[in-house]
């Protein structure tokens, strides 16, 4: 094959990711956009192993092919068994994954070429093992956090920010000693301190800001992915991953804007934060909890409801409970809507993927802009498994983590359930106030069997 | 976003360009390792977001037809 094909084909796959990114800009193109990635990618694979040795097989062909089913055989059930609620981390995993995969190719190409590589490859190669390395170990302890195997609360240590400052400057040092001396040594100590340094980084990281965090980890790995390209020639790795990089910058951006705070801000919030004193203090306050039959007699004389969800709803799996109550309501003649937080769940369109599949209509999800000045005229808001999402503490208590974050004002509507399983306070660990509000109405247990009580009673009525 | 992320799988090609002319043992075997992350992130990725995409058209007909059929 002519390297003028070979060119040509890898730009028809750059243009089938540019074409993808797009089409999944809009939920009606989404599921073709991905397909074309699917098949840019497929493509520029294939050609790899007619091009690179001018025909003939590559050496280790065996070898790669079964590396490549291996990862097929990991990566295809995973992602087809994965529960709706876990994908957060499974996304978070293999943007790890690809990080890792493109620091490896990175000091592959260093070693391989050792003397002969010129300045301008070790730096991007140090690039790469720097960038790549963080969004590895930073993904991982990303899904170790939404996994909940390790503490979903930012992780505050003494002296954070300096410890991390000077992770930092080390990682900046040993790169340069990679590029002033060369060597194998040097190139390790940069990839370790590196891999610590997105451990540290992610580790103060909590609550609704993990989403963000995620965001910007894909677009590192897009970068890194551009940076190696450059070190291989690869035209198309430098499109492919610059793409990724610059539309998930732009993401990463919008989600730090739709929490009202700064990308830094959300970084670093945490060793900000003042030690949160009204958590211990306002356990004894009494709050009121009602039946699933109070629920049910609140919502049957409401002319407007609007049903807030949150990751509970993803836990209890209540998306088709939740909505064989809204048609239920519906039929009574009570107006429902949906009220979506950006960051509501754990990853951004997390619950309109959940309640798609319970086949509710999208145009009765309601952003939160828009649903916003519809509060004072709802009469019952129902919160079904959130909480930092409608947090009054956002906006009143300064220095507390999501402080800034615009929050859907359930609070002006009329009166508020809450399903919750317990008083605990949500993933960013800050107590509710709303919670004591006299409006305020809790009714306890999983999100599931309370709806499905709710409906039952709403029926008999 | 889940998309984009799929689309860095594409590191696969330089996977496999630095497996193909590794030299040594330790080359071989961090290139085979990069294919194997590099494969799942770029299958697992176009399949999950396929999977969450899937959950928009919500019409689960198409299973309930093969069903139907038997």
């Amino acid at each position: 094959m002519s390297r003028n094909l070979y060119d040509l084909i890898g730009l028809a796959a750059g243009i089938c990711f540019i074409l993808a990114l797009k089409g999944l800009s809009s939920p009606k193109s989404a599921r073709r956009g991905n397909l074309i990635g699917a098949v840019g990618a497929s493509v520029a694979t294939l050609i790899v192993f007619f091009y690179t040795n001018d025909g003939k097989a590559l050496n280790n062909q065996t070898l790669i092919l079964a590396a490549i089913a291996f990862g097929t055989l990991v990566g295809v059930p995973a992602a087809q068994k994965v529960q709706m609620t876990q994908m957060p981390q499974l996304v978070a995993l293999f943007n790890g994954v690809g990080g890792g995969a493109a620091a490896l190719v990175a000091i592959v190409e260093y070693l391989n070429l050792g003397e002969k590589a010129s300045t301008a490859v070790v730096v991007a190669t140090v690039f790469t093992v720097i960038v790549g390395c963080v969004s590895f170990s930073g993904s991982i302890i990303t899904f170790l956090k939404l996994q909940e195997l390790m503490t979903t609360r930012p992780v505050v240590f003494p002296f954070g920010r300096q410890i991390i400052a000077l992770t930092l400057i080390g990682v900046l040092a040993s790169g340069g000693w990679v590029i002033s001396s060369g060597g194998t040594t040097p190139l390790l100590v940069n990839g370790l301190l590196s891999l610590l340094f997105g451990v540290l980084f992610v580790l103060p990281v909590g609550g609704a800001d993990v989403p963000i965090v995620i965001s910007l980890l894909n677009a590192f790995t897009g970068l890194t992915v551009a940076a190696s390209g450059y070190v291989l020639q690869t035209t198309l790795l430098i499109v492919a991953g610059t793409l990724v990089g610059a539309s998930g910058t732009i993401l990463t951006k919008l989600m730090a804007q739709a929490m009202g705070r700064s990308l830094f801000g959300t970084l670093f919030g945490a060793f900000t934060a003042k030690a949160q004193v009204s958590a211990s203090a306002a356990d004894a306050r009494p709050v009121k909890s009602g039946s699933a039959d109070d629920v049910a007699i609140l919502l049957n004389y409401a002319q407007r409801v609007v049903i807030v969800p949150g990751f509970g709803l993803a836990v209890a799996q209540a998306q088709h409970t939740v909505r064989e109550l809204a048609d239920l309501l519906a039929s009574k003649g009570v107006e429902v809507a949906y009220g979506i937080h950006p960051v509501a769940g754990r990853m951004p369109g997390h619950m309109n993927v959940l309640l798609a599949e319970a086949n509710v209509p999208y145009e009765q999800l309601v952003e939160m802009e828009e649903i916003n000045p519809t509060f004072p005229q709802t009469d019952v808001v129902l919160v079904v498994g959130a909480n930092d999402v409608v947090n009054p503490a956002a906006k009143t208590t300064p220095g507390c983590p999501i402080y800034g974050m615009p929050i859907l004002d359930v609070a002006l509507a009329g009166n508020v359930i809450f399903l919750k399983r317990s008083m605990r306070p949500g993933f960013a660990g800050i107590e509710n106030e709303l919670l004591y509000e006299t409006k305020t109405t809790l009714l306890f247990g999983d999100a599931k069997d309370s709806l499905t009580k709710v409906v039952s009673a709403l029926k008999a009525l | 976003m889940s998309g984009a992320n799929a689309i860095h799988g594409v590191i696969l090609v330089g996977a496999i360009v630095v497996a193909d002319h590794a030299k040594t043992d330790l080359e071989l075997g961090l290139a085979l390792a990069a294919v194997v992350l590099a494969t799942i992130n770029m299958v697992g990725g176009f399949v999950v977001t396929d999977r969450m995409l899937q959950m928009f058209k919500g019409k689960p007909k198409a299973k309930k037809d093969i069903g139907d059929d038997k």
